[in-house]
């Protein structure tokens, strides 16, 4: 064979594991785009779960409050019937205000503050709130990485041979984080 | 970071072929002077096999039995097994079973073999001194440990390192009492097998530090540094971890019974086993960590 035939069968054989490298990168990529996001759903569920439960223990001490908590109730509706990215992200930073609102107005009752059953709410709210902020880091990290990957030469030929698109960020305002006002009561 | 589970996963080979070695050799030793021909060598290199591989597949389990440390549920620790979980959802690894040691010292570490096997273990004056941000930054901290696979590492130093101890002090012991007993009995007969543990003890004793070395070689100080800084990525908050330590130190007085040499490396900060001291001069022979201030420092310029 001549010389020129053994570089290009090189040339080729090279082409090829670096195209399956890339090929495997990106594929590992969107698992962990697609597993980050379901740790959000998750946790997002986790926390429609909860806001029931909170709602009607707030209920029966602070009564003077029904507009705040159907302003809660409503939103986690909505929230539960988001689809896209967008509008998920535009949706639970409603619930979150109204819940930050909500545990505001719980500091004015005393009472409702010894609640045994608010306060252990209060840290599961708490937890919820935080795991839903890492889970979404973990998620735009992964985001972030896929789509660098997509965007940049040369493994931006295979994602576009192989169809792979870029994924939209999750943003959220950022819950609990730092010393925040949920953590510290009083 | 991929490097750096790599270069943690060819320690973990070394060190296991070391004690291999190592073990074969006093074995040999051993069978040389009990002309005995290879079964000291051959014995000592299957007990040396048997190790490794407990230490390799029970060593967390081993390490949190010495600690004394309990499993716990969220029912029992809610706002802990949600910091856990909530740490282990951004790093992206699944949650570790979570321990409380029943100890007043504020420290904690990180056992098992990989990030499906491990284990967090806090002391109970952990949970009662520090405050949630401060609590995240700790276990953010034990978190890129497993991430990073330094818990294989430190898991396999603590077990192998830990039975090298317990064989080495059962030799010293049982030449000193022998030799009481056989000055006092003026017994001859066990001269010659007095002379070989005095010999083996003697070896062993000038192991010692050597051990130490090899414990600082394996696990850095700079992973510390590095683990610091993955658990501030981890929290995005680096005052909280920084907080933290800064309250350890204040408390590095309060001493630790269940911290010994042989896992002194894996805690969050170096145990003292001393009422009233810092660190004990035995303890600084096993130093593994970097000055609490340098890393306080460090966080606060992030």
């Amino acid at each position: 064979m001549p010389a020129w035939l053994w570089i290009v069968i090189v040339v080729v054989v090279l082409l090829l594991i670096g195209g399956i490298l890339v090929y495997n990168r990106l594929v590992a990529l969107r698992n962990r785009v697609d597993n980050g996001w379901s740790q959000i759903d998750v946790q997002l569920r986790r926390r429609y779960d909860l806001i029931p439960n909170l709602v009607e223990t707030v209920q029966g001490y602070a009564t003077h409050e029904r507009e705040l908590f159907e302003h809660v109730t409503e939103a986690r509706a909505r929230a539960m019937d988001a689809n896209a990215v967008p509008d998920q992200a535009q949706a639970e930073n409603q619930v979150t205000r109204g819940l930050r609102q909500l545990l505001a107005v719980a500091e004015n009752y005393p009472d409702l503050k010894a609640n045994e059953n608010f306060l252990a709410l209060q840290e599961e709210l708490t937890g919820t709130e935080s795991k839903i902020a890492y889970a979404r880091q973990f998620y735009n990290d992964q985001v972030m990485r896929l789509n660098t990957l997509i965007g940049s030469f040369p493994s931006n030929l295979v994602a576009k041979v192989f169809g792979f698109r870029d994924r939209e960020f999750f943003d959220i305002e950022d819950p609990a984080r730092g010393p925040s006002v949920v953590d510290f009561p009083g | 970071m991929y490097e750096q589970i790599a270069a943690n996963k060819r320690k973990t080979f070394l060190l296991i072929f070391g004690a291999i070695v190592l073990l074969g050799a006093v074995g040999y030793v051993l069978g040389l002077l009990y002309a005995s021909g290879p079964y000291g060598l051959v014995g000592a290199v299957a007990l040396a096999i048997v190790l490794s591989f407990t230490s390799y597949f029970a060593g967390d389990r081993i390490v949190l039995a010495s600690t004394r440390a309990k499993q716990v549920t969220p029912q029992e620790q809610p706002r802990l097994h949600n910091i856990v979980e909530g740490l282990s959802i951004a790093a992206g690894i699944p949650k570790p079973r979570v321990y409380v040691i029943p100890e007043r010292a504020p420290n904690a570490f990180a056992t098992g073999r990989n990030p499906e096997h491990s284990s967090v273990a806090v002391t109970e004056g952990l949970l009662e001194t520090m405050n949630r941000v401060e609590l995240e930054g700790v276990i953010g901290h034990e978190l890129a440990h497993v991430v990073d696979r330094d818990i294989l590492v430190g898991t396999i130093v603590a077990t192998l390192v830990g039975a090298i101890v317990l064989i080495s002090e059962f030799f010293m012991r049982s030449w000193w009492w022998g030799g009481f007993r056989g000055r006092r009995g003026g017994d001859r007969s066990g001269g010659g097998a007095e002379a070989i543990i005095f010999a083996i003890g003697l070896v062993l004793l000038v192991l010692a530090p050597i051990v130490g070395q090899i414990i600082r070689l394996a696990v850095s100080r700079q992973r510390e540094f590095l683990a610091d800084a993955q658990g501030a990525m981890l929290t995005r908050y680096p005052p909280g971890l920084a907080s933290a330590l800064r309250k350890i130190g204040a408390a590095s007085a309060i001493p630790m019974r269940s911290a010994n040499n042989a896992t002194a490396h894996l805690w969050l900060n170096q145990p003292s086993r001393i009422e009233g001291e810092g660190t004990g001069t035995l303890e600084k022979l096993f130093s593994t960590h970097p000055p609490i201030a340098e890393r306080i420092r460090r966080l606060e310029e992030m």
